[in-house]
């Protein structure tokens, strides 16, 4: 699901801006769409974290970079605060709200712990519909899988809409190497595509962006003019360039946000309508589905549905939510029903829930560490909230930083429509992580000195004694330097004359 | 009732003012409050950072200090909120499961316990933006988080409107996170103070003269970050206004 185009943010756009954007009568409320650049030479894109095989992501570091391009971090964090406002419009229209997520959350629950049988279901329901099913253990059988069915088919190239499933397989790196075209058919994962560069975002891929940075992506890419960065003019040049590949695609590709078992179907919902085309174009249709976006029955559709785009970008609902049920007419229908550490992850008691996730990031768009900090910054397929409790489950060592990249302050957990203690999660992450020997020895060192200290009442009052003596003597340089990581951008605290410990002994020393 | 004083390490160490009006304001009540002297900290550095093992000593001199109390009494939400919900690290012998259920945060120990009505010697006469901690907020449930549809409630705000001359401005984001999040504030100090920056330019453009808190963790972040980029805010901790406090 994607929204490339709107939800731009308000302080962009200039007071009586003559240039703006009229449709229907009505001006455009997207601010992007109608400010002037801010300068002549735009902000250059800052870049996501390095990645270097399983060596930590030093998230702090990327996200460092991205406070460091004050118009990208503006725009991406009142970008996605308009969307959580506007989630927060829509849940205070619907009175039964949080029945709903408990609902929800209850379904997928009960589902989850049913998973076995509810795959067969579908797997035979589907089957009886004319659908190929496949089922694939890892991302390598995945992309093993898809790759025989398009050379079954002489297939040279592939559209598709988007999926996370297929950025977590490394499918388009993958296809590169065997020699098929994958063209991307959502426009914010086209840009993506264009830039070689991950999706930031769940839903919207390319928020990151300003529209200065997809103006110089298209025309180093598809030859549009570098000094227009109008975006009616982008969005018409990409689908001018983008629409006679889909025409002469041998093949088409799409995710799934939901199946269902009792009916051998699957739904897929976008704004764009590109998974229509992608699933309707060519007559090969493939679909990938992560294992745990099954659900029993259909009317169980009805309550994600009514969640989903409310909570992922504040809309009633995705402009199109289509049914897959059979092949049409002389074409042919695969559905790869993926594990790639599902199974695994089903069997940890503290992080199964996580597999309730319907990707509607709700919880990147309320999270003030990501809207400041960028989805690139958590080098990882999944980021924000969602991405810290399932990164690890991929790779320790890799993301083990992840769950600290978090204040723990709970608005994931809040917002989540299908209401994964997301925050709860990624604090027994830490645990964990502790527990898997996975963090630093310096941060194990200190914690164990810390620990030391504050369990040895004597040892920790000549501590505060000497500290308290000592700092308002410091003299500047030396509490503000680049080891104290407090001082390099806040002020420290003044120590008063007297700890309290020292006025209650001289106020009520009386007492016991 | 015998009610123990818990004072965080940080308020013992920076703000000794907001234990002292911690302690006055529940005397005010007539209740005989103790602070226990080999008290240092919960466990809570080491737990928020996954060390849990290495909180074990400190969990149970916690204990050891605050056993035996009607109740333990916390100006700060989020040690409370380690008491209450993660001080695992020592064995749950019930007097560890009493400890950890008698200890209130100084808010809901006013609001739910002491059901207080009225504090007739405060006067507060001035424009302030509370800033509910996330701890307090959506762990504590001091107040009705902005991201839930449940009928409006605030604790806090009950009991600072029942200051006289109060005023009160709100900010475009009021729970919106400050960054200070305990080791998060080192670990991750460029978004920690980005995030400290936002805050309290949000308070000061809503027109706030002060922020009052329920944590003066979250206010000595935003008071450094205040500093720093040159807005002129100044903060007081709840227990001071509620003590009466004349700014």
């Amino acid at each position: 699901m994607s929204d490339a185009t709107g939800m731009l943010h308000p302080e962009l756009l200039a007071q009586g801006d003559a240039g703006g954007i009229v449709r229907a009568g009505r001006r455009l409320d997207h601010a992007e769409g109608t400010s002037k650049p801010l300068r002549s030479h735009p902000e250059p894109q800052p870049r996501g974290a390095r990645v270097c095989g399983s060596r930590p992501i030093d998230h702090e570091e990327a996200a460092a970079r991205f406070i460091a391009a004050p118009e990208h971090e503006k725009m991406h964090d009142e970008r996605l605060w308009d969307l959580r406002q506007k989630r927060d419009r829509e849940m205070h229209s619907i009175p039964e709200w949080e029945e709903l997520r408990s609902l929800a959350a209850a379904i997928k629950e009960h589902t989850l712990t049913h998973l076995d049988e509810y795959l067969d279901q579908f797997e035979s329901n589907a089957r009886s519909n004319s659908t190929h099913v496949h089922w694939a253990r890892d991302a390598a059988e995945h992309n093993r899988i898809v790759h025989g069915i398009l050379r079954d088919h002489g297939a040279r190239s592939l559209i598709k809409s988007k999926s996370m499933l297929t950025e977590e397989c490394g499918f388009r790196p993958y296809m590169a190497s065997v020699g098929i075209e994958v063209i991307e058919t959502d426009l914010g994962e086209r840009i993506q595509q264009l830039d070689s560069e991950d999706p930031s975002h769940i839903v919207v891929p390319a928020v990151h962006k300003l529209r200065s940075d997809v103006a110089e992506v298209f025309a180093r890419t598809i030859g549009t003019d570098p000094n227009n960065s109008d975006v009616h003019y982008l969005a018409e040049a990409q689908r001018e360039s983008n629409r006679p590949l889909i025409l002469a695609a041998d093949a088409g590709m799409t995710g799934g946000n939901f199946m269902v078992a009792e009916t051998g179907s699957f739904v897929v919902c976008t704004n764009e309508g590109n998974a229509d085309l992608s699933a309707n174009v060519p007559k090969l249709h493939i679909a990938s589905i992560g294992i745990e976006k099954i659900i029993p029955k259909l009317e169980h559709l009805a309550v994600f549905i009514r969640l989903l785009s409310r909570s992922a970008l504040g809309s009633p609902m995705t402009q199109y939510t289509s049914h897959f049920r059979a092949p049409r007419q002389g074409g042919e229908m695969h559905v790869v029903l993926v594990d790639n550490g599902r199974s695994e992850r089903l069997g940890m008691a503290e992080f199964w829930t996580s597999l309730k996730c319907i990707r509607c990031g709700a919880c990147m768009n309320t999270c003030p560490v990501y809207r400041r900090s960028g989805g690139l910054s958590y080098g990882a397929t999944y980021s924000g909230p969602i991405g810290l409790i399932i990164d690890p489950t991929f790779n320790a060592r890799k993301y083990s930083n992840l769950p600290y990249a978090s204040s723990l302050n709970g608005s994931c957990s809040n917002v989540c429509p299908v209401k994964i203690n997301i925050h709860e999660q990624i604090y027994a992450w830490r645990r964990e992580l502790v527990k898997r020997h996975e963090v630093p020895f310096v941060k194990s060192a200190a914690m164990k000195a810390a620990g030391e200290l504050l369990s040895h009442p004597a040892a920790y009052r000549a501590a505060i004694a000497a500290t308290d003596a000592a700092l308002p003597h410091l003299p500047r340089f030396v509490v503000y330097n680049g080891l104290n990581a407090w001082g390099k951008h806040r002020e420290v605290p003044h120590a008063p004359a007297q700890t309290f410990h020292s006025w209650y002994l001289e106020n009520r020393g009386d007492r016991t | 009732m015998r009610i123990g004083l818990f004072v965080p390490c940080f308020i013992d160490a920076f703000f000794p003012e907001v234990a002292i009006a911690t302690l006055e304001l529940l005397e005010r009540f007539g209740h005989d409050v103790t602070y226990p002297r080999d008290q240092t900290c919960c466990g809570q550095p080491m737990a928020n950072s996954g060390f849990n093992a290495d909180c074990a000593a400190t969990e149970a001199l916690f204990v050891r200090n605050f056993a035996g109390f009607d109740y333990v009494v916390a100006p700060s939400g989020s040690c409370v909120e380690h008491v209450r919900d993660h001080l695992d690290a020592v064995e749950q012998t019930p007097e560890v499961q009493e400890a950890r259920a008698r200890t209130y945060e100084l808010v809901e120990f006013l609001h739910d316990i002491l059901l207080v009505e009225e504090f007739p010697w405060a006067r507060f006469p001035h424009r302030v933006g509370l800033h509910n901690s996330c701890g307090t907020l959506r762990r504590l449930k001091h107040a009705t988080p902005s991201e839930l549809h449940q009928p409006f409630f605030s604790k806090p705000l009950s009991l600072l409107t029942k200051v006289d001359g109060i005023e009160f401005v709100t900010p475009q984001r009021p729970d919106e996170c400050c960054g200070f999040g305990g080791t998060f504030s080192v670990v991750e100090e460029v978004v920690s103070s980005k995030m400290g920056y936002d805050k309290v330019s949000d308070h000061a453009r809503a027109g706030a003269e002060y922020i009052v808190s329920a944590d003066s963790s979250c206010m000595m972040h935003q008071k450094g970050c205040a500093e720093r980029i040159g807005v002129a805010l100044k903060f007081i901790h709840i227990a001071q206004i509620l003590n009466g406090a004349m700014a």
